[in-house]
């Protein structure tokens, strides 16, 4: 826990979401949207990097350092 | 302008009518309204009538009890039968509610005097007031500021004598934010304990509904009112002697304006002088509370006006609609983070109310902004309005304790600032408690009618 938003994979993916939303407005005939999906971005990188996130490989590592003796 | 306390004194020591009062109230809003553009609809016939029946059931002995005979106005998000429910949106044209909501049938039943409908920013989304089809409102200590939003028209009803007290709803602070914007109180019960049944939504996660009003005693007696149970026992100030408070200080004192921050401190050291005890506490994830926050709100939004968003875009006016559409681009996964983190929150609130009686934080953190304004300075920062406007008090709606503003004194230049009280959830007769026990005892200095217009 605490890398999701770390990942530059995960930070890519904000990155084409964007790309994909903005055009998208534009091709609905609202080119006014795009500043307000980039501030939507960095909303979503602040939850995506938040420490309450969990992942399998998180709560394996979790679970197994539970089981150390 | 009279609280409903002593109204109900007045009316039952038949020293006014209720038909006296309602009349007073309806001369302010013809004298007013005009200027303050707080009403979208006066029913002054049927508040006539209502008053009428009012002082007749009285002196046939029927007593309704506190809410008997008492001028009040509604948002216009709220169904009363027979009237349109515009929430100051073109897309409500042709709306009529065809019964009331249960909370109007509730103060209808305590007696209640409606003595109409007030503007608000359109579907409520929005901490201004200024994106309404009918135009801002306006605040009765400035008319070239905002009286805050989303229950802006609400509040200003109250604050300039409109009416005794007013039926707001909340999904960001918009409660808490016109009536620390006015000067007067507004209270946020726990989430779900009023009904939202047939109120117009924004946030169904996030939607409260509530008073504002004059005094504490006065938000308690509609908030039991909105309950059905209107003959309830007020409950007792909670003695501040041993009240145990608690300031969560890392980002919510952040970013206060200068003056702001200095009532807040005085009313800290008010409360400490009369045997509070005030201590600090952190909340790990504040931080994460704006984002949390718009992820759930545009995404819910969204829901709700997605087939009018594709059918009548045009009838928003531009940045609302502009707010919904951002919400349509929210993916699935970034909801369901942002819920796991309102869990996190309302975790994280309950062990800091652990041992305390209450949270204490400030309301708003500037004044009133003016209207037309889309940053404001604060300290040496340039911030989004919205943004700072909904700072204080958001965190509250994603967990759902019960929050409270009261009046906190006033800037130099005689804008209002307000102080937010958080109690347990589930358990907003506790934090009523608390909140009159301060407003009794600490805040004696800053009345909630000094300055007002007409007041």
């Amino acid at each position: 826990m605490g890398t999701l938003g770390d990942s530059s994979g995960v930070l890519m993916k904000i990155d084409a979401w964007l790309q994909s939303a903005v055009a998208d407005a534009e091709r609905r005939g609202l080119p006014e949207l795009k500043p307000l999906l980039e501030a939507l971005a960095k909303t979503v990188a602040v939850v995506r990097a938040a420490d309450f996130n969990q992942s399998p490989v998180a709560n394996r590592q979790s679970s197994d350092a539970s089981r150390q003796p | 302008m009279m609280t409903i306390e002593e109204f109900g004194r007045r009316l039952r020591a038949r020293e006014i009518t209720s038909a006296q009062v309602t009349e007073d109230c309806l001369q302010r809003i013809e004298a007013d309204n005009p200027r303050l553009n707080a009403f979208i609809l006066v029913m002054a016939d049927e508040a006539r009538r209502q008053a009428r029946d009012a002082d007749r059931q009285l002196a046939a002995g029927h007593d309704l009890g506190p809410m008997h005979g008492v001028p009040i106005s509604v948002k216009d998000l709220y169904d009363i039968r027979g009237t349109a429910t515009t929430a100051a949106s073109r897309v409500r044209d042709g709306h009529i509610a065809q019964r009331d909501a249960p909370t109007i049938a509730h103060l209808r039943q305590a007696g209640a005097v409606f003595v109409g409908k007030t503007n608000l920013h359109e579907f409520a989304f929005g901490t201004t007031n200024e994106d309404s089809v009918f135009g801002p409102a306006r605040n009765p200590l400035d008319p070239t500021r905002s009286p805050g939003g989303s229950s802006g028209g609400s509040a200003a009803s109250v604050a300039a004598g409109m009416a005794l007290a007013t039926l707001g709803t909340c999904t960001g602070g918009s409660i808490r934010i016109p009536a620390a914007a006015c000067g007067i109180v507004g209270l946020k019960p726990s989430y779900g304990e009023v009904s939202t049944e047939g109120i117009v939504p924004l946030s169904r996660t996030f939607d409260h509904a509530g008073p504002l009003a004059q005094t504490a005693m006065d938000a308690c007696l509609v908030y039991h009112a909105l309950l059905g149970d209107a003959g309830a026992v007020p409950p007792a100030p909670m003695p501040v002697k041993g009240m145990r408070l608690a300031v969560p200080r890392r980002y919510f004192c952040d970013l206060l304006d200068d003056e702001v921050r200095a009532r807040f401190e005085e009313a800290l050291n008010r409360l400490r002088d009369v045997g509070a005890h005030v201590t600090d506490v952190d909340l790990r994830h504040a931080g994460e509370i704006a984002a949390i926050y718009l992820l759930i709100v545009l995404a819910d939004a969204a829901e709700y006006h997605a087939a009018t968003l594709e059918t009548m875009p045009d009838r928003y006016t531009a940045p609302v609609r502009l707010r919904l559409e951002m919400g349509q681009y929210v993916l699935a996964e970034d909801y369901v983070r942002a819920l796991a983190g309102r869990c996190v929150l309302r975790r994280e609130v309950d062990a800091a109310l652990a041992q305390h009686d209450a949270l204490v934080l400030p309301t708003l953190p500037i004044p009133a902004p003016s209207i037309g304004a889309t940053t404001v300075k604060v300290g040496t920062s340039t911030e989004p309005v919205r943004n700072v406007m909904l700072r204080l008090t958001q965190l509250f709606n994603i967990t759902g304790h019960p929050a409270i503003s009261l009046p906190d004194g006033h800037t130099a230049s005689g804008l209002p600032c307000g102080l937010q009280l958080v109690g347990c959830r589930g358990q907003t007769d506790v934090l009523l408690r608390v909140a009159l026990g301060c407003e009794r005892y600490a805040m004696s200095g800053s009345s909630p009618r000094s300055g007002r217009v007409g007041g």
